[in-house]
């Protein structure tokens, strides 16, 4: 399927290069609908993956590339269900998220994040499982999770780790703050900064670029410099399904999803 | 270094020129979210072109609370 139309995203195979687009209002949160169409594309992206050299993740959204778990599905869901019940919801649908995610991560061609607006926990999750991430001077990355008393559960805290030191990985995590495209430039993850508004248009460039090269030496290079860290992201599951039993997490997930305020609660 | 004035008075340029507000209407203790009329998404968006603009960095725990000019003129001045 070169070409698909859903709810939430969609993808073109053109010239070699796939372009999958996320278009969900307000900013593309992470949540049943969005894994499905997800879902679809890794499916998908094995055929895909035979015609094309590279796949770029961007938003149509004026709001940013993706604010991350749709917290709300998450904390409604939760609520009509028994605890165990809702763990175990959780759980799958963690579980179906690092199928996907792990699939895009492994994809044998060259994978681009065009980011711009926020790239908040999933979404910041989502820009950490491509190769490359280009960001436009506006962007802004964040996990934002321990301030509601959880850990990123789409594999964050491990490829984070993967790409970069110790200690820039707990000051994002341990302080929950946000940061701008420069100094995540500063720090290693983001390869290239762009002025406003030209993402596309330079990770286009880029994956013209790596068209170029022989397909085969490409893939070779990303397995061999691009380990994928599956004990750790499976050991996630685990500790995020253990934090998020805790009534603490359902009190700041209730504060969030119920605040009215032009600033959200977060701690 | 700028004094505080001085800053207050490049985050209000800065403001009113973005979010396209005359800057006589701005002044120093409005509450920003309600004279610029804007949400959370676009408090980060000000957020991020007031690091560019005074090449710093400002984390946004710290801008918890804050929604006047003067005390945003402040916690940026403590960084300059």
């Amino acid at each position: 399927m070169n070409h698909f139309q859903g709810d939430s995203l969609s993808w073109d195979l053109k010239d070699g290069v796939i372009e999958l687009a996320l278009h969900r209002a307000p900013c593309n949160e992470l949540g049943s609908l969005t894994l499905d169409e997800f879902e679809k594309f890794a499916n998908a992206l094995k055929n895909l993956a035979h015609e094309a050299h590279a796949l770029i993740i961007y938003s149509t959204l004026p709001s940013g590339f993706c604010a991350g778990a749709d917290l709300r599905e998450l904390y409604h869901r939760s609520q009509q269900m028994a605890k165990d019940e809702a763990i175990k919801g959780v759980s799958e649908f963690l579980e179906r998220t690092h199928r996907v995610l792990n699939a895009i991560d492994a994809a044998p061609l060259t994978t681009i994040a065009g980011v711009h607006g926020v790239a908040f926990g999933g979404g910041f999750e989502l820009a950490l499982v491509c190769d490359l991430i280009i960001a436009d001077k506006m962007a802004r990355f964040c996990f934002p999770e321990l301030r509601l008393g959880l850990i990123p559960g789409f594999g964050g805290i491990p490829r984070l780790k993967r790409d970069l030191g110790n200690s820039v990985v707990r000051d994002l995590l341990l302080t929950g703050r946000s940061v701008n495209a420069t100094k995540m430039q500063s720090v290693g993850l983001v390869s290239q900064v762009v002025a406003e508004g030209e993402v596309l248009k330079l990770a286009r460039a880029t994956a013209a670029q790596i068209g170029k090269f022989d397909r085969h030496t490409a893939i070779a290079a990303k397995q061999f410099i691009k380990p994928i860290p599956y004990e750790e992201l499976r050991r996630e599951i685990d500790i995020f399904c253990e934090l998020f039993s805790r009534p603490s997490v359902e009190a700041g997930l209730r504060k969030f999803v119920e605040s009215t305020d032009a600033q959200p609660y977060l701690p | 270094m700028p004094t505080t004035d001085q800053t207050l008075e490049e985050i209000l340029s800065l403001a009113a020129s973005h979010f396209k507000v005359p800057r006589e209407k701005l002044s120093a203790d409005d509450d920003f979210f309600k004279t610029l009329g804007i949400d959370s998404l676009q408090t980060l968006d000000l957020l991020t072109r007031l690091e560019h603009h005074f090449q710093i960095e400002l984390p946004d725990y710290e801008l918890q609370g804050v929604s006047d000019f003067r005390t945003l003129a402040n916690r940026i001045q403590a960084r300059l």
